[in-house]
């Protein structure tokens, strides 16, 4: 097995709260193989958006963090800002949720990428740099005839395009997209993930795709990593995962994804906790249809569950749970206050 | 939920049409007339029975958003009619409108914008009471309140009347906002995606909370949204939008298990299925959404639809679409050399006569020649079944195309649906 592109040494971001600290990411450890796309999900407020701009080191001023993110043997969360933003672009890119904002609409799409090219890569020549730019919009199915039209002239799934082809023109060897399809419409989706799909196919790229729609995971990852209250509850292959998931969590989040084969509906009661004052033992006791008295009391184990996968559960390790905790927890019903 | 053996009509919608005049030139801004027109809802006309769900389903730009404010007379039909329990309301001043409008309420996508952020929930509530007169003194509004707020589960009511919308999360903004639409004792509700903006998690609940709310209150939902799955799961029927028109409309098992029109059955084959057994191939409709200010001639979706045939409405720019894809797969080369047989195609005129300027210092005849070679090496493409001469011209080519037809709603074996496969002969 060859070395990780990118790798995520128990990671941990906080940011300061009046009510104290807010523990964004709490503890992630996670590798990234060249050629891979891992999907990031879980609710609103589990931490997702967090992870992915801390690993490309685009934590606002006076987030806390510890751990490593390690790039090519350095750690990226201790690079001085002039190497950090070095590495972003040629090593490490982003593509946003929404197209429509980060296209500068003054701008032509030429000059966009002219720009990002004569910044990264000063020594292409300019009919290079055209080459280049275009061959790269071609395998986005963007025309060269519209090279030299203005961000307004295309539609939002062409300019999603746009946006993934000026990532990908500098050939980053990882990529973090955040949500990149959920202001789009289904037909414009699909054809993103079948993008996306090719990616893994034509390039080394490593990418970590966030998203809350476990349908895109599906259909778009090798591997799944579910976080939930800024900790990652399972990872693993994504088929695996998605067909026989370990952790409740991941069962309940797949049961209640509306899907043409729905027949009920199905919701996890309550809502995620708040990360300043997380419940003690598992997180996801409080709303866990499993859950037994030892989740409330302490931190649940990481069990390797199958080839490659790993969940924090107890579960799985109920030779190690202490006597008598293995009883089902008792709780009140959650109130209606506390539900989404 | 199939509840609606109810056959008694609530609305009737005939040709209702709403357009937004874009006013681009100096004249038509000053005179409000002429100029290019966005047609967002184009001769759309069902009837919408009492007790059932209506599902109006498309992507962005299809309309389905100003049908649906349309209904409610928020936004002005320019044409048609919108029939009440054979009232008529297009064409109704706002003060006439007004009072209407506890009948026919609309909950709102983003929970929060569309709640005051500085009122508090009792407040709000109580606002739709007051305005309609609905209550007399402030105890019965304020027992009205508390009976709706529980209603919607926002329980206990005493924790939740003070609270300001930003105390909330976003599934319970959704609940207050639902609150406040049911308020009034409507008939109608229009939720335009009220669950889009929500967690995966939550949507199911608020989508259980409205089944128990029409259940209850007798009421009858337009349910606005892109999202087919929850809308097969939610929907008595389906109306299937593109670009202002409907093109599919049928119950909701003769949509899903049996689509007509090629936009539907691409529609739901694109939808991400969260388990990978029962994923189906996909077959995407290429290129993009039509400019909605100039909508392709003939049926809308003919120049991405792959079952399209001669009178569905070829034009120029269906070629420069060809082109244009033909230079996306071939490579620099090609593209050099053949773009520069080919004047400039932003111009073309959007009838069946194209005429393909050949490029500056360049042969028709060699263009002709380009033209002639797209077609032999992909004949199956289905636009060369409406073209049916190409002409070398002075300065350039001229490509004759069969006319196309508009189709309307045919009748099928299941959905109605406005494809010309359905055409009776």
């Amino acid at each position: 097995m060859s070395a990780p592109a990118l790798s995520l040494r128990d990671l941990r971001i906080w940011y300061g709260h009046e009510r104290g600290a807010v523990r964004a990411v709490d503890g992630v450890s996670l590798d990234l193989m060249p050629g891979e796309t891992v999907g990031l999900v879980g609710e609103s407020g589990c931490g997702k958006s967090t992870l992915g701009r801390g690993v490309l080191g685009l934590l606002p001023e006076g987030a806390g963090h510890a751990g490593e993110v390690v790039y090519q043997g350095r750690n990226i969360l201790e690079l001085k800002p002039k190497e950090l933003r070095a590495l972003r672009g040629p090593d490490l890119g982003m593509i946003f949720q929404e197209p429509m904002t980060r296209l500068n609409p003054l701008m032509k799409i030429s000059a966009h990428f002219e720009e990002v090219l004569k910044i990264h890569e000063p020594e292409l020549g300019k009919k290079e740099a055209r080459r280049r730019a275009l061959e790269t919009l071609r395998g986005m199915g963007i025309p060269p005839t519209r090279y030299h039209q203005y961000p307004h002239e295309f539609s939002g799934g062409m300019r999603q395009r746009i946006m993934i082809a000026l990532a990908l023109v500098l050939r980053p060897a990882v990529i973090v997209a955040d949500e990149p399809t959920t202001a789009l419409d289904v037909l414009v989706e699909a054809q993103i993930l079948r993008i996306i799909a090719d990616l893994r196919r034509n390039f080394d790229t490593a990418l970590l795709l966030i998203t809350h729609n476990l349908g895109i995971v599906a259909e778009a990852c090798d591997r799944v990593a579910v976080m939930y209250a800024g900790r990652v509850v399972e990872q693993g292959p994504a088929y695996d995962i998605t067909t026989k998931p370990a952790h409740p969590y991941s069962r309940e989040l797949l049961r209640s994804t509306i899907s043409l084969s729905t027949t009920k509906l199905h919701s996890i009661p309550g809502a995620p906790p708040n990360l300043v004052t997380p419940p003690p033992g598992c997180r996801f006791h409080p709303r866990c249809p499993d859950a037994m008295k030892v989740c409330a009391e302490h931190w649940p184990p990481t069990i390797t569950t199958g080839p490659a996968r790993r969940s924090e559960c107890w579960l799985h390790a109920s030779e190690d749970i202490p006597a008598g905790l293995e009883a089902p927890l008792e709780r009140e019903a959650l109130a209606a206050a506390e539900e989404a | 939920m199939t509840t609606a053996t109810a056959t008694k009509t609530l609305m009737e919608i005939r040709d209702l049409q709403v357009h937004f005049s874009l006013h681009e030139s100096f004249k038509s801004r000053v005179t409000g007339r002429g100029g290019r027109a966005v047609k967002a809802v184009d001769g759309v006309s069902f009837d919408l029975h009492e007790g059932e769900v209506l599902g109006l389903v498309g992507e962005s730009g299809s309309g389905k958003t100003t049908l649906g404010r349309a209904l409610l007379g928020l936004v002005r039909p320019t044409g048609g009619s919108v029939k009440l329990r054979g009232e008529e309301l297009a064409g109704l001043p706002e003060r006439a409108l007004r009072p209407k409008r506890r009948h026919l309420q609309m909950v709102f996508q983003d929970p929060h914008a569309s709640l005051n952020p500085s009122m508090p929930l009792e407040t709000a509530l109580a606002h739709p009471l007051q305005i309609h007169k609905l209550t007399s003194g402030a105890a019965e509004t304020q027992a009205k309140v508390r009976e709706v707020l529980e209603l919607v589960n926002l329980a206990p009511v005493d924790q939740f009347a003070g609270r300001l919308p930003g105390d909330l999360s976003g599934g319970q903004k959704q609940r207050a906002a639902i609150a406040r639409a049911i308020i009034t004792g409507p008939d109608l509700v229009v939720a335009d995606e009220p669950v889009s903006m929500l967690d995966m998690s939550v949507r199911a609940k608020i989508l259980d909370l409205m089944i128990d709310l029409k259940r209850r209150l007798g009421l009858t939902y337009v349910y606005v949204t892109h999202d087919l799955a929850s809308a097969k799961f939610f929907c008595d029927r389906v109306a299937i939008m593109y670009l202002g028109r409907i093109v599919e409309i049928g119950t909701t098992q003769q949509i899903f298990e049996d689509p007509k029109h090629p936009y539907t059955q691409a529609l739901i084959r694109a939808i991400p299925e969260p388990d990978p057994d029962k994923a189906l191939p996909r077959d995407l409709p290429r290129g993009e959404v039509p400019d909605a200010a100039s909508p392709p001639l003939g049926c809308s979706f003919h120049p991405r639809c792959s079952q399209a045939f001669g009178p569905c409405g070829w034009e120029g720019r269906d070629l420069r679409a060809i082109l244009e894809q033909r230079w996306v797969n071939a490579g620099e080369e090609t593209y050099t050399t053949e773009r520069a047989l080919v004047g400039d195609l932003e111009k073309l005129e959007l009838t069946h006569e194209a005429f393909i300027p050949a490029g500056p210092g360049k042969d028709a005849g060699d263009l002709l020649g380009l033209l002639e070679k797209v077609r032999a090496e992909d004949p199956d493409e289905p636009l060369w079944r409406g073209v049916r001469e190409l002409r070398a011209e002075s300065g350039g080519v001229h490509v004759s195309f069969e006319p196309g037809i508009d189709p309307v709603l045919y009748e099928t074996d299941a959905a109605r649906a406005a494809c010309l496969l359905y055409r009776p002969e």
